[in-house]
């Protein structure tokens, strides 16, 4: 009797009310906002009024403690209905939230946590740089030790939720010696908004998630409190491993949620588009092809629960959060490639939302990992 | 000051009617939903907590499939919830008065709030009858309440305009929409109301016996509209299509 698949009452109360919350407050101004190429304050306020930030943080720095499942249930029904805002919130959770939650000392929890958990302030993650993306061990950046502050020379580019006006903190890493064995050193260190030499930039000409704020970092004699060291000299490498482990499940929840987007649209317009005096999902290759969407997506979403399920349990999740980062966003390529070509000619104009749907899947096969280094992850679980 | 929401689990207002075999509604299915009426009840009872501080006890009549509703209505920041399963096939608004009547008689209360009407049978009549049976004043379809001591001050839609009443508390006044815009349950909200009281009762439990409750109305059939039939386009020139259109009207549809 152990294996049971239900949700808790909570949970699917918490699904209904995101997905009320995403279709009234995000469906009507999605496509705007993505054609505006325009981070929202408003939806972000409003997301942060709801508790959408600090999920899995405890009551006390000012989360709602809700629980993993809950978290990627709701980021689901965010990407269900729009992906730049599944982003804000999954990249604020999972790469802004966590590693202070999980790394930070007492001081650097009280003083960052409740405000990002009420979502007045943003965080994000800066591993990525021009010259260290999938490898991202080979971080250039580098902080030094002076007296009582680090100074930090380097840049970052990619980085969600970054530069908006409300980014009052990045986890940087960054090098900060030699090791033993001669790699280089990595450290993660908190850099606020207005330090010295920290340098904020909006990218702009995305595909993908043009709601969302990206961002490049500069680092020019960047000076912050010694303070600002997140856990212990040497321990960024780990941090920043443990962190896209649990950022991967989002990520799979983006793919999860779009793909049910997607498949949603497409099986109500293959039920009205009238071609050759019938709806088009009666010609038995369109109906094949929604039979092969559900049976993804209903393959996909037993993939990502049972990683999520592992990792409320404490017990080893990494392999299936890779397997599931994988499988989720894969299965939204399809699943949106299938509801364009249902769409025909209309699916490609933005009127109809599986326009949005069909660029918006990209960036889940490359970000926290591509594919390719998904694979590889995997992979090296089997020993291969 | 106690505030008393009487709220009513209802379709889902894009559910799609079918009857089953026994020619009964299907509920099968079929996605619940707190009455929108009594929604905006429930975010008003919160606003005039928020307001005057008390608490907030909703009330509701049906199988335990309404827990979810309540759920959800406390998740949202009422206090604490009484459920009443009449254990009946089938109830009207008399058996569901009267039963509502006894459980809040038994709770005591400053103020009663319900929805004007519930989406699915649309009587109007269940929170009317609460103040007939309480004897208390009851004010309808209101979209402005503003409580003073002792008294609320109620706008009210009527035909054409408002009309203002002041009313000696306590008293029953139902939502209308445009009272409110009822708040999401927040995540923190979610969690708490696992932790909130709710109380499941029966009719014995209300001292109730199933003669004194039972309906005095019977249904004696279900049947779906009529599905519409496809649309008439009159060719010709305009005279005669208009002469046409004149005959159909008088002799088809019958409407002049
Ligand atoms: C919208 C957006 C948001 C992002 N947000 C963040 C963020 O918040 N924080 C952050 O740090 N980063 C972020 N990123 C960066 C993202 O994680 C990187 O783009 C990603 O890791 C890939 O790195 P790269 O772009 O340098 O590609 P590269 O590493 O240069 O890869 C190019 C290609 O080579 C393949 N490849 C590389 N190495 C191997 C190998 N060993 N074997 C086989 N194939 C290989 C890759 O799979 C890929 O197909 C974001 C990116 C985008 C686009």
């Amino acid at each position: 009797m152990a294996l049971c698949f239900e949700l808790t009452e909570e949970q699917e109360l918490l699904r209904k009310t995101v997905r009320e919350f995403a279709e009234k407050e995000i469906a009507p101004v999605a496509r705007e906002l993505d054609e505006k190429e325009e981070f929202s304050y408003e939806l972000t306020k409003k997301m942060g009024e709801l508790g959408l930030f600090g999920m899995f943080v405890s009551e006390e720095y000012g989360g709602s403690n809700v629980g993993y499942i809950s978290y990627i249930i709701a980021v689901e029904e965010l990407a269900r209905v729009d992906g730049s805002q599944a982003a804000t919130i999954a990249a604020g959770n999972s790469l802004g939230i966590a590693p202070i939650y999980y790394f930070g000392n007492e001081e650097q929890k009280r003083k960052w946590l409740p405000r990002l958990c009420r979502g007045e302030i943003l965080a994000g993650f800066g591993l990525t740089e021009p010259n260290a993306g999938s490898d991202a061990g080979a971080s250039r950046t580098t902080a030094r030790l002076e007296g009582n502050e680090w100074v930090i020379n380097g840049s970052k580019i990619f980085i969600t939720n970054a530069s908006t006006d409300i980014s009052e903190v990045v986890t940087v890493q960054a090098v900060t010696g030699k090791r033993p064995d001669g790699k280089n050193e990595l450290s993660c260190i908190l850099v606020s908004k207005g330090s010295p030499g920290f340098i904020q930039k909006p990218m702009h000409g995305k595909l993908v998630w043009r709601a969302s704020n990206t961002s490049e970092l500069y680092f020019e004699d960047c000076r912050v409190p010694a303070g600002n060291l997140l856990g212990k000299k040497g321990e960024g490498f780990h941090q920043m491993l443990a962190t896209l482990d649990g950022g991967r499940l989002s990520i799979g929840a983006m793919g999860l949620g779009g793909a049910q987007g997607a498949f949603e649209k497409a099986l109500k317009y293959s039920q009205e588009r009238i071609q050759f005096g019938r709806p088009i999902g009666k010609f038995q290759v369109n109906a094949f092809k929604l039979a092969d969407m559900a049976t993804e997506i209903e393959m996909a979403r037993l993939l990502l629960y049972k990683a999520c399920w592992l990792r409320e349990q404490g017990k080893p999740f990494a392999r299936e959060a890779a397997m599931a980062k994988l499988v989720c966003s894969e299965v939204f390529h399809r699943v949106a490639n299938h509801a364009v070509q249902l769409h025909g000619g209309y699916g490609l104009m933005k009127e109809y939302d599986v326009e949005r749907f069909y660029r918006d899947q990209k960036i889940l096969e490359i970000g926290e990992g591509t594919s390719e280094i998904q694979r590889i992850v995997i992979s090296r679980y089997l020993g291969v | 000051m106690k505030i008393i929401v009487l709220m009513k689990q209802t379709f889902d207002t894009e559910a799609k009617i079918t009857l089953d075999g026994q020619g009964k509604i299907n509920r099968q299915g079929v996605n619940l939903i707190i009455n929108p009426y009594d929604e905006f009840a429930v975010e008003e009872a919160l606003r005039i907590k928020e307001k005057h501080g008390g608490e907030v006890v909703l009330v509701s009549v049906g199988a335990d499939s309404v827990q979810e509703a309540l759920r959800q209505a406390l998740a949202m920041g009422a206090d604490r919830a009484v459920l009443i399963n009449p254990e009946m096939e089938e109830v009207d608004e008399f058996t569901t008065a009267t039963i509502l009547a006894r459980a809040v008689s038994g709770l005591g209360y400053d103020l009663i709030l319900g929805g004007w009407r519930a989406i699915d049978d649309g009587s109007a009549q269940v929170a009317g009858r609460v103040a007939e049976i309480l004897d208390l004043p009851v004010v309808n379809q209101v979209t402005k309440i503003e409580i003073e001591a002792g008294k609320a001050v109620a706008t009210r839609d009527i035909e054409g305009g408002n009309e203002v009443v002041e009313v000696s508390l306590p008293a029953v006044l139902t939502a209308q929409k445009g009272l409110n815009e009822p708040r999401y349950p927040t995540m923190k909200g979610i969690m708490q109301a696992k932790k909130k009281p709710m109380e499941k009762k029966n009719l014995a439990d209300l001292g109730l016996s199933a003669d004194q409750a039972a309906p005095k109305v019977k249904v004696l059939e279900y049947f779906l509209p009529k599905p519409r039939a496809a649309g008439k386009i009159l060719e010709g020139e305009v005279p005669e299509a208009v002469a046409a259109l004149v005959k159909a009207l008088r002799e088809e549809a019958k409407v002049i």
